[in-house]
């Protein structure tokens, strides 16, 4: 890969450009995750895969709110011995960093998903440990400093590959939880997941997703993912992969400024396409050619200076 | 690359206007929503059932008061809960969702299997007085299982009409698409639209390809959020709630090794469908 103004490296990741697929969005199938590497990303999060397979909740699975959509899927998924062939099958097909997320419902479950993930090809894996919709998993772990240590520190000890955790906002304190994370070994913070959130209809004066709550991203949740990110840039020195709201390149630049190394795309290819990943990194280019830095590297965390 | 309208897909709640029973599994359900009266043949909605489940239904009519009508089969737990409804009862509604059959031809030839129906007769009834030729095959089980047929013959004259059943009960004994190699050896045609089981669909491919003449077809498959972020509904690399559920031939034929033979369950595996 040559190197150019947009190329990041992450944790030992070499991406050509720091816009990347987030976890949950299409990515069940190795000829989905090309479409979205040929939409132009930098490098693509699967699906969260867990140890055995499992079903969505029945629909309604997703509901659009003014800002966003909130969303309990129910982290379906084929489990790992199945989706393995996917990760091997996305590895010889895509020329950009293929990244696991994996999610259990204990430490081993963890470390052996990741395990089976590497094997099977991954560059890296993202661990869900903060899926605000599904219990004993996600933000069950993610919420709380000394499992999340625990989880962190046997996978890392399960495989050599970058190790990274994707944070919750619904915390306190997400500093803490971050410099818990990087002191049991996380290579690098994915901030943030979505944020717990829920919608009633007031015509039948029901909850409208059948898990009642959920997770809600996009444009809504922006503004409490930059937060996040600007404490955490403060409090650790892994790099951050910032993720909630990005749909343009202006909302990525930003996230940068806040200390993010790369950004994560999801909810906005609803509204864009798959091309959105390409669009973004193209403004990002303008804007470092325009501001004159000769790499998207010197703007990680420019807003801390201030 | 279609985006998703956010008005759209704003979760609406609507009552009933009407049920009415097609045969002894199907239900006509008609209500007012001026969103998905935007529809146009092809798209689908998605219909809620409170506390029970949402479901990609095709639209068999929009009109322009914002009268909406869809078919559902009784075949699971969402259907059979829908089946129990009456009219005055609350559901609710997103949509439409994904692309329509195109409209440009002339001279059209139509294959329908059981519900699948549906979404041409919605065609039908937009095109007919501006086509040159329109020629239907409906094809069913039983006599039971030919929907709205009298409709159809209404529309579309009888002598337009080839009616095919499985058990012989009614027109033709055989699969509807035996007439449909006949029909193409006998007259000329632009275009065939297809929607119905999707062996049935694949068989209709192959004629088309072998007359080579073009094809749309319309898609069925498991749909969660129908605005293109899930997953649960990819064929190979397109996802049907956006880049379909209506797909040419040339589309289908980069999916062969889906089409007609499996889909995504619950859980993302590949199943045989």
């Amino acid at each position: 890969m040559k190197s150019t103004r947009l190329s990041v490296n992450l944790a030992g990741l070499k991406l050509a450009n720091p816009t990347m697929l987030a976890s949950g969005i299409l990515g069940y199938s190795a000829e989905t995750l090309e479409s979205i590497a040929e939409g132009g990303a930098g490098a693509v999060v699967t699906k969260s895969v867990g140890l055995k397979a499992r079903r969505s909740y029945a629909n309604p699975t997703v509901v659009q709110a003014n800002c966003g959509i909130i969303n309990a899927m129910g982290l379906p998924n084929p489990g790992i011995e199945e989706f393995s062939g996917e990760i091997r099958t996305a590895k010889n097909r895509l020329n950009v960093p293929v990244i696991a997320s994996v999610y259990g419902f204990s430490e081993e479950e963890y470390a052996t998903v990741t395990k089976k993930a590497v094997e099977a090809g991954a560059d890296a894996v993202e661990l869900n440990v903060s899926c605000p919709h599904v219990k004993e998993t996600g933000s069950e772990i993610g919420q709380n400093p000394e499992i999340l240590k625990k989880v962190v520190s046997k996978v890392k000890t399960a495989v050599k590959k970058p190790v990274f955790v994707k944070l919750s906002p619904n915390v306190t304190s997400i500093t803490e939880i971050a410099e818990a994370a990087v002191k049991a070994g996380a290579d690098a913070l994915t901030v943030i997941n979505t944020v717990r959130a829920m919608a009633i209809d007031t015509e039948t004066a029901m909850p409208i997703l059948s898990n009642r709550v959920g997770g809600l991203s996009g444009p809504a949740i922006k503004p409490i993912a930059i937060r996040c990110v600007y404490e955490v840039y403060d409090s650790v020195k892994v790099p951050i992969i910032g993720c909630g709201g990005v749909a343009n390149w202006r909302d990525a630049v930003e996230f940068m400024l806040a200390g993010a190394s790369a950004v994560q795309i999801g909810t906005a290819i609803a509204l864009k396409g798959l091309g959105v990943f390409g669009a973004v990194a193209r403004g990002i280019e303008a804007y470092l050619k325009k501001k004159d830095y000769g790499s998207v590297e010197d703007i990680v965390g420019l807003s801390h200076r201030s | 690359m279609s985006a998703y309208h956010i008005a759209a897909n704003k979760h609406r709640v609507t009552r009933l206007l009407s049920v009415k029973s097609e045969s002894s599994t199907v239900k006509t359900f008609t209500f007012k929503d001026k969103q998905c009266a935007k529809a146009e043949p092809g798209q689908f909605l998605m219909i809620w059932i409170p506390s029970v489940d949402e479901i990609p239904l095709s639209v068999l009519d929009a009109e322009k008061d914002g009268t909406v009508s869809i078919i559902a089969k009784n075949v699971g737990e969402a259907t059979k809960a829908l089946h129990k409804l009456k009219a005055g009862d609350a559901i609710g509604v997103r949509g439409p969702f994904g692309n329509s059959f195109t409209i440009e031809a002339k001279k059209i030839i139509m294959v329908g299997g059981g519900t699948g129906i549906t979404p041409l007769l919605f065609l039908a009834k937009r095109i007919v007085s501006k086509v040159e030729r329109l020629r239907f095959i409906i094809g069913a089980k039983t006599r039971e299982e030919l929907l709205l047929i009298n409709k159809l013959e209404m529309l579309c004259g009888k002598g337009n009409i080839v009616a095919t059943t499985e058990d012989g009960s009614y027109g033709i004994k055989c699969l509807a698409t035996a007439p449909l190699e006949t029909l193409l050896a006998k007259e000329n045609f632009d275009v065939i639209y297809t929607c119905g089981p999707e062996r049935m669909m694949q068989k209709v491919l192959e004629i088309s390809e072998k007359h080579g003449i073009a094809l749309e077809a319309s898609l069925e498959r498991l749909m969660l959020c129908a605005i293109g972020l899930c997953g649960s509904c990819v064929i190979g690399k397109y996802r049907v709630c956006i880049d379909g559920p209506v797909f040419t031939g040339d589309q289908l034929k980069e999916v062969k090794g889906e089409f007609g033979i499996s889909k995504r369950y619950f859980d993302g595996r590949k199943i045989a469908l």
